[in-house]
């Protein structure tokens, strides 16, 4: 695996041509058929969920959308999901535990939108509670970061019994850009933030948040996006049979270990 | 409108008297008065102090130390603090971050954003945590991530209410990835401490605002608000930089959650331990240990 630095990969996922969901799904599931609405509001074009099946066993699919041109990012709202997205997550969360089917989410998120209607609606309340109800879903849920995860946004589809990360992708607690500006007051300090924040794969699975790293080709998943897609569709299905012989109540206890030790402190 | 008409109407006076109105607000001494950052209006501060610091023209509810809440809420000398001793690391090696943390721990004699423990209040006993905004915004690190969790789960152990004053300016950034997965700890202790069948009430105090919004604030069974304080996920400023448009001035308030649905009612501060006392006990709770000390 190449050894880049953090800038680097933050300038391998920007690749106007890097693939997304759109590409993935068709690549590594059959019979994908895709359900809308979270039944209260609307639909949100930000997240893609339906049921499929992954070498021939059935799973749900939850998913965040990048658009690869202007006119689907129109649709998907730069994959910046609204209470209702989550909320059909949610929903999908649910009847994947009814009917026994493993969940898997695809994170790709600069972050929850920031506006009006988002707050009206509780975006707030509706990460809340996918964080607090995937916890204790009584079903495998694997989660995947494709690109960018992006804060509570990206956290409320990775709530998971593993989560992997391609191997250029980046998983933060804010995008590099809002952690200058915060903390520095500067946004063109990005690519110092970036450095700084520790938000690789290799990063975070020194931190125990991510438990694996997905191979790219060399210089990036755009340059061969059929062969990432071999390589995603080969650590789900291993995934997806190594969790699925899991009793539910140990699958449970050890997805809540899982974030339960993860913190640093002095006592 | 009309203010603008009178304004234009001042100043025209004003410019033809030859004497520019004077535009420097007399300073105000700092331990003297408060000035509402809601609307404005000037108190004496023994006055304000008297009503719990709350503003007598639009009932604001201004910010408490986590010393002074607990005053205000626990009965007298009942509090027994856990973790007290816990303290922050620097997990991503962010310049500077631990002078910044023994500054604040200095200046407020806390050692990180939140306190916990047990106390009664009217003879319920419940566990209880508070958090301080002076503390780095309150931001949720691996402390503050850690003493929620720890809370839940002695609350889980012993059957306990948990009653949770929340203040955040949401994770703290200087803890990195670390930060964003306290959310998920916390959230996960929550629902622990709810599948048990326990009771959380939340009281969202000013300002509680985004991955403390997005966790554990968020998921009381009873979430009570004091009233006009900011509560929201995204940062006003953020979502005017987004939207380009000024917000409403009622935007992300206690008020405008009980409009959209989200608090279940808001709380007046001076009747707060009569408001959760008579939760406690509408949820079958018996009263212990001391009793009306105060309130």
């Amino acid at each position: 695996m190449s050894k880049l630095s953090a800038t680097q990969r933050l300038e391998i996922i920007r690749q106007k041509n890097r693939p997304t969901v759109n590409d993935y799904i068709p690549a590594i599931f059959n019979h994908f058929t895709e359900f809308h609405g979270d039944r209260h509001f609307g639909d949100d074009g930000a997240i893609m969920a339906g049921i499929a099946t992954l070498n021939s066993t059935p799973v749900t699919v939850i998913a965040q959308v990048k658009g690869r041109n202007l006119d689907e990012n129109k649709k998907s709202n730069f994959s910046m999901p609204h209470p209702e997205g989550y909320r059909k997550a949610l929903r999908l969360a649910y009847q994947a535990e009814k009917f026994h089917r493993p969940v898997i989410c695809f994170v790709d998120t600069p972050g929850a939108f920031c506006g009006v209607e988002a707050e009206k609606r509780g975006q707030g309340e509706a990460i809340a509670k996918n964080i607090a109800e995937f916890m204790t879903l009584k079903t495998p849920v694997i989660s995947v970061v494709l690109g960018e995860g992006g804060s509570g946004g990206a956290l409320a589809l990775a709530v998971c019994d593993e989560l992997a990360m391609l191997e250029n992708a980046l998983y933060s607690v804010i995008s590099p850009r809002g952690f200058a500006s915060i903390l520095w007051k500067d946004p063109s300090r990005e690519k110092e933030a970036a450095e700084l924040m520790k938000i690789t794969a290799e990063d975070l699975m020194q931190f125990g948040v991510c438990d694996k790293i997905i191979p790219e080709p060399v210089g990036g998943a755009h340059l061969d996006a059929a062969q990432t897609a071999d390589n995603i569709s080969e650590y789900l299905i291993n995934a997806v049979e190594r969790l699925s012989a899991v009793d539910i109540p140990t699958l449970l206890d050890n997805r809540y270990k899982k974030f339960r030790k993860i913190g640093m402190f002095n006592e | 409108m009309l203010e603008d008409l009178f304004k234009t109407v001042r100043d025209r006076f004003n410019e033809g008297n030859g004497e520019p109105e004077k535009k420097q607000a007399p300073e105000i001494p700092k331990d003297l008065l408060f000035k509402c950052p809601r609307c404005q209006s000037v108190i004496y501060m023994d006055e304000f102090e008297k009503r719990k610091k709350t503003c007598p023209t639009c009932n604001y509810h201004a910010r408490l130390t986590a010393k002074e809440r607990l005053e205000i809420t626990a009965d007298k000398d009942s509090f027994k603090p856990l973790d007290e001793n816990m303290t922050s690391v620097n997990p991503i090696s962010f310049p500077e971050y631990e002078k910044k943390v023994k500054a604040l721990s200095d200046l407020t004699g806390l050692k990180d954003a939140v306190i916990t423990g047990v106390c009664t209040i009217r003879g319920y006993r419940a566990v209880v945590g508070i958090m301080d905004s002076r503390f780095m915004m309150a931001s949720m690190g691996s402390v503050v991530g850690e003493k929620i969790a720890r809370a839940f789960e002695y609350a889980t152990e012993n059957k306990l209410p948990v009653i949770l004053f929340t203040a955040s300016g949401g994770a703290r950034m200087q803890e990195g990835i670390i930060s964003l997965m306290q959310m998920a700890k916390t959230a996960g202790a929550v629902k622990r401490h709810s599948d048990a069948g326990g009771l959380y009430i939340t009281v969202l105090t000013d300002p509680t605002t985004g991955g403390v919004t997005a966790s554990f604030a968020s998921l009381g069974d009873i979430i009570l608000a004091e009233p006009k304080v900011l509560i929201g996920f995204a940062g006003r400023r953020v979502i005017q930089d987004t939207i380009k448009q000024k917000l409403p001035d009622d935007f992300q308030t206690a008020e405008f959650l009980l409009a959209s649905g989200f608090v279940d009612a808001i709380a007046d501060r001076r009747s707060m331990r009569k408001t959760l006392s008579n939760i406690l006990r509408l949820h079958n709770f018996k009263k212990i240990g001391a009793e009306w000390q105060h309130g």
